[in-house]
């Protein structure tokens, strides 16, 4: 038993000393990014296992996405799949109608990048009623939000209507889904070390008190639901072109439910939490395929269980030290540093 | 140059007239107490003069500027800060947090320099870590800094939100019933802390209480308030005298 | 005007649905101020309740409605008391997000065990009535009197009778009247039957209105149910009936007017302003935040 633990606790050192070390993050970019490029060119991986990695990646873009307003902030939207929607059917139009078929490849992140604004736009709009409403209305506001955006593309028959779009290249490819995903992090890591962080976290704990000690909330709200939607646009970009085909009906609330299912299995507030739930959550539903209809019988029964039990999820408001920038590990060290110089002051 | 000029100030709800021509002046540097019986309409004012609620009739201006129809983190970031009369801390938060965040409307970098963590972003969080570490060393908490908020006693709940509000750097300090819950001791402290507090920070304080005893130690001047009305204002000596505040205090006079 | 008036027979019809669905949301809001998504799942059960006790056990009508009203009625309250209860004082998200799951739960188990849609026999008779060139029929008399009916009892049970005082006293406070020895507890099961009770008779009354049924059917109904609740007012039982009745009036002069497919776009578009412009609904009334 104690050889054991001893294991352990070296284990855990090696980690520590691991993830402590500067040049882990650059490190393993790089590599990763080199394996996924190895992946796509020479092909020694499994298509299906490729596909599995490309929605992991998705699913992850979404998850740490809407952990910014559900996790954070405190709020409860169910609109992630539209915004996810508005970002797909924009980048697949641009790829399908706009972009000249030579260039596809070249002009593929321009498109992501447009579906993602697009969604920031709509997800701007979305921010608008959540200066006022919060908690089960704000949900509502999301929710007929997203139900809006599935009735209007049922209806314009330009983009297919409710058969839906078609012809998009398969241009989601694992490098690009890599890369997508590690900015995705990055960027919302780097948020939520930052003014913003203890903006929508005093939103959450006491939104009057929060305004009345200068924190602009309003400011706050818009950034939350831009950044959160941008990224949701992102990787509906991404889905459409892996699947080549899209319509409607794949956005709507189950969508949001399935995502939101990520978000509180993996732990509310913390961007490693989102990764595991993300990365548990698509690996369990693709080992639970055989079960056909029942597995998704099992799911929606897996999120009450875990709501009752653990409604904070694995990681609730907890972070893995590898996704606090140094700088705040040495907030601590500070304050150790001022505690030793404050004897010296008052003698 | 008066700090804060109040006038005429009149707030409604559904009817009801929670405040009613309200006239105000305050120098720089003054301690004045607001007093009067429950639902007199204290709170009301500072919600009105912290911009949570927008008046309905009348003018606030603090500096000769109108404080009317601004938005309460505009009220802040101007020079007005205040405690509120039930604890309202940011309780899951640690307390350097809850410091932190009260600088939120001095950072100088953009929304854009955070998402990168690029350009000023450093300099300005080690700045305002440092600012908040001090201000929590100054008021005996730093050996708690990195508690959640909801972990600390009452007694420093209360402190704790104090430095909270002073981490604004305001002008002017609202505190409503800064000596609700405290035995007579605590409040001989209090009332050294608020004076303390008053010099160390160079700050004007508006002052809600129901502690006569605390009210009449420290306060300069005082404002009674009844039904929304103002009944008196004066020296606390001339106050105590008052035949009108006795009576909404007490009750009607019984013929003596 | 022969052809307003039916349409307008046609918003009564489909109106007094939404409002029977509405009453349950706004029942459970009001006495745990949660938002009861899977509601709208309950309102399919009682569809397929009805299925099988028409089907299988070849009940007659009278019979039929009233154990599908018991039986989703005990769904209700076991859900309550399994899903819902353990989460009273949990943060409001989760509550929510549990409503959502068990709502997924039932739309997919129902579908586990029945793949393909069902055909609801009818089981009363037919008969048409043309006044000019208005026609109705008796099925639609029967869902309207019956809706009415059943709105009044309920109406009677929350305004006349001791357990609706007691509702009525939970739903405007919660801290002080529990001390007062109101049996909290059974007071929400009672809520949740009588809710979704009436969800289930909506179910039932959908069914045979609109045949075919699926397990997914529950969706859209019950959403636009939620949004008839949320118009009048949610939390307000009088306001869910107005609302289902506004509702089913504005939907049934889109499609008069429009193509079909505009109705929820203009249903949830008209929640949308709804909620941005007055939140509490027609008959809500504000709720000022207290510091």
């Amino acid at each position: 038993m104690s050889s054991f633990k001893a294991a352990y606790h070296t284990l855990l050192a090696h980690w520590h000393m691991l993830t402590g070390y500067k040049l882990f993050w650059p490190v393993f970019m790089i590599a990763g990014l080199a394996f996924c490029v190895a992946v796509d060119t020479y092909g020694f991986m499994d298509l299906y296992l490729q596909l599995i990695l490309i929605y992991v990646g998705i699913n992850i873009i979404l998850t740490v996405s809407l952990n910014l307003i559900n996790g954070y902030m405190g709020e409860f939207s169910v609109g992630h799949a539209g915004f996810m929607a508005v970002g797909a059917y924009v980048a697949s139009l641009l790829t399908v109608h706009s972009f000249p078929a030579g260039a596809q490849n070249m002009l593929f992140p321009l498109a992501i990048l447009a579906g993602g604004l697009g969604a920031a736009f709509v997800g701007f709009l979305v921010a608008i009623p959540s200066f006022k409403t919060r908690g089960d209305y704000l949900a509502i506001v999301t929710l007929a939000f997203c139900m809006i955006v599935k009735s209007v593309l049922e209806n314009i028959d330009a983009v297919g209507g409710p058969r839906g779009l078609l012809g998009m290249e398969k241009l989601t490819s694992l490098p690009w889904v890599f890369f997508w995903t590690a900015l995705s992090v990055w960027v919302i890591r780097n948020l939520v070390y930052s003014n913003f962080r203890r903006g929508v976290l005093s939103i959450r704990e006491d939104e009057i008190a929060s305004d009345l000690m200068s924190v602009n909330t309003r400011q706050v709200k818009i950034i939350a639901f831009v950044v959160s939607s941008f990224f949701a646009g992102i990787a509906g970009g991404l889905f459409a072109h892996a699947l080549q085909f899209i319509n409607p009906r794949m956005f709507d609330i189950l969508k949001s439910t399935d995502i939101l299912i990520m978000v509180y299995l993996g732990g509310i507030a913390s961007i490693s939490g989102s990764i595991i739930g993300a990365v548990i959550y698509t690996i369990l539903l693709e080992i639970l395929r055989p079960l056909g209809v029942w597995r998704m019988v099992f799911m929606p029964l897996t999120l009450v269980l875990l709501m009752i039990y653990r409604p904070r999820g694995i990681m609730g408001m907890k972070e893995a030290r590898l996704f606090t920038p140094l700088r705040d590990i040495t907030t601590e060290k500070l304050w150790r540093q001022k505690k030793k110089e404050a004897p010296d002051a008052s003698a | 140059m008066p700090l804060l000029e109040i006038s005429k100030l009149t707030h409604r709800f559904a009817g009801l007239c929670a405040v009613s021509d309200f006239n105000f002046v305050i120098e720089p540097h003054e301690l004045v107490g607001v007093i009067g019986p429950n639902g007199a309409g204290k709170t009301t004012v500072f919600n009105l003069i912290t911009g949570v609620y927008r008046a309905s009739v009348g003018s606030i201006k603090l500096k000769d500027q109108e404080l009317v129809g601004k938005t309460p983190h505009q009220i802040t970031s101007l020079g007005i800060a205040r405690t509120f009369q039930n604890i309202r801390l940011f309780k899951e938060l640690s307390v350097l947090d809850n410091v932190r965040i009260a600088h939120y409307g001095q950072i100088a970098y953009t929304p854009a320099e955070a998402l990168l963590h690029i350009g000023r972003f450093r300099a300005e969080e080690k700045r305002i870590t440092n600012r908040a570490l001090d201000l929590l060393a100054i008021f005996k908490l730093d050996e708690s800094a990195n508690e959640k908020a909801k972990n600390l006693s009452y007694g420093l709940q209360r402190r704790l939100e104090i430095a909270r509000a002073l981490a604004t750097e305001p002008a002017l300090l609202l505190l409503d019933e800064p000596a609700a819950g405290m035995n007579p001791n605590e409040i001989i402290q209090l009332m050294e802390f608020i004076r303390w507090i008053r010099q160390t920070f160079s700050v004007t304080i508006i002052l809600i209480e129901h502690q006569m005893r605390l009210v009449m130690g420290i306060c300069e001047r005082l404002v009674v308030l009844d039904f929304g009305a103002t009944i008196a204002q004066g020296l606390p000596s001339e106050i105590q005298k008052n035949p009108k505040v006795m009576e909404a205090y007490l009750g009607v006079e019984v013929a003596s | 005007m022969a052809y307003l008036f039916q349409q307008a027979l046609n918003a009564l019809q489909l109106g007094s649905i939404y409002a029977l669905i509405a009453l349950g949301y706004t029942m459970v809001y009001g006495i745990l101020t949660m938002i009861n998504f899977a509601h709208g799942d309950l309102f399919m059960v009682g569809a397929f309740f009805c299925f099988l006790l028409a089907v299988y056990l070849k009940l007659s009508f009278v019979p039929t409605l009233l154990f599908t009203i018991l039986g989703v009625a005990m769904l209700g309250v076991v859900i309550e008391r399994l899903a819902y209860k353990p989460l009273r004082n949990a943060p409001r998200v989760s509550a929510i997000i549990t409503a959502l799951g068990v709502g997924l739960f039932l739309e997919n188990f129902t579908l586990a065990l029945s793949p393909y849609p069902k055909h609801i026999p009818a089981l009363i008779e037919h008969t048409t009535w043309t006044i000019g060139t208005v026609s109705i029929s008796s099925l639609q008399i029967l869902i309207i009197v019956l809706s009415l009916v059943l709105m009044l009892i309920l109406d009677f049970i929350v305004q006349r009778t001791k357990a609706g005082m007691a509702m009525r006293a939970i739903s405007w406070d919660k801290t002080i009247v529990p001390l007062m020895g109101v049996p909290v507890n059974k007071i929400i099961s009672l809520t949740f039957a009588i809710g979704t009770g009436l969800g289930g008779a909506a179910g039932m009354m959908y069914g045979l209105a609109y045949p075919v049924i699926d397990p997914y059917m529950g969706i859209m109904v019950g959403w636009k149910a939620f949004i008839s609740a949320v118009v009048g007012g949610i939390g307000n039982i009088r306001g869910a009936m107005i609302g289902g009745f506004i509702l089913g009036a504005v939907e049934i002069m889109v499609a008069a007017f429009f193509p079909s497919t505009y109705r929820d776009f203009v249903a949830f578009t008209m929640l949308f302003i709804l909620l941005i412009v007055r939140p509490y609904g027609i008959l809500g009334k504000p709720h000022p935040q207290k510091v």
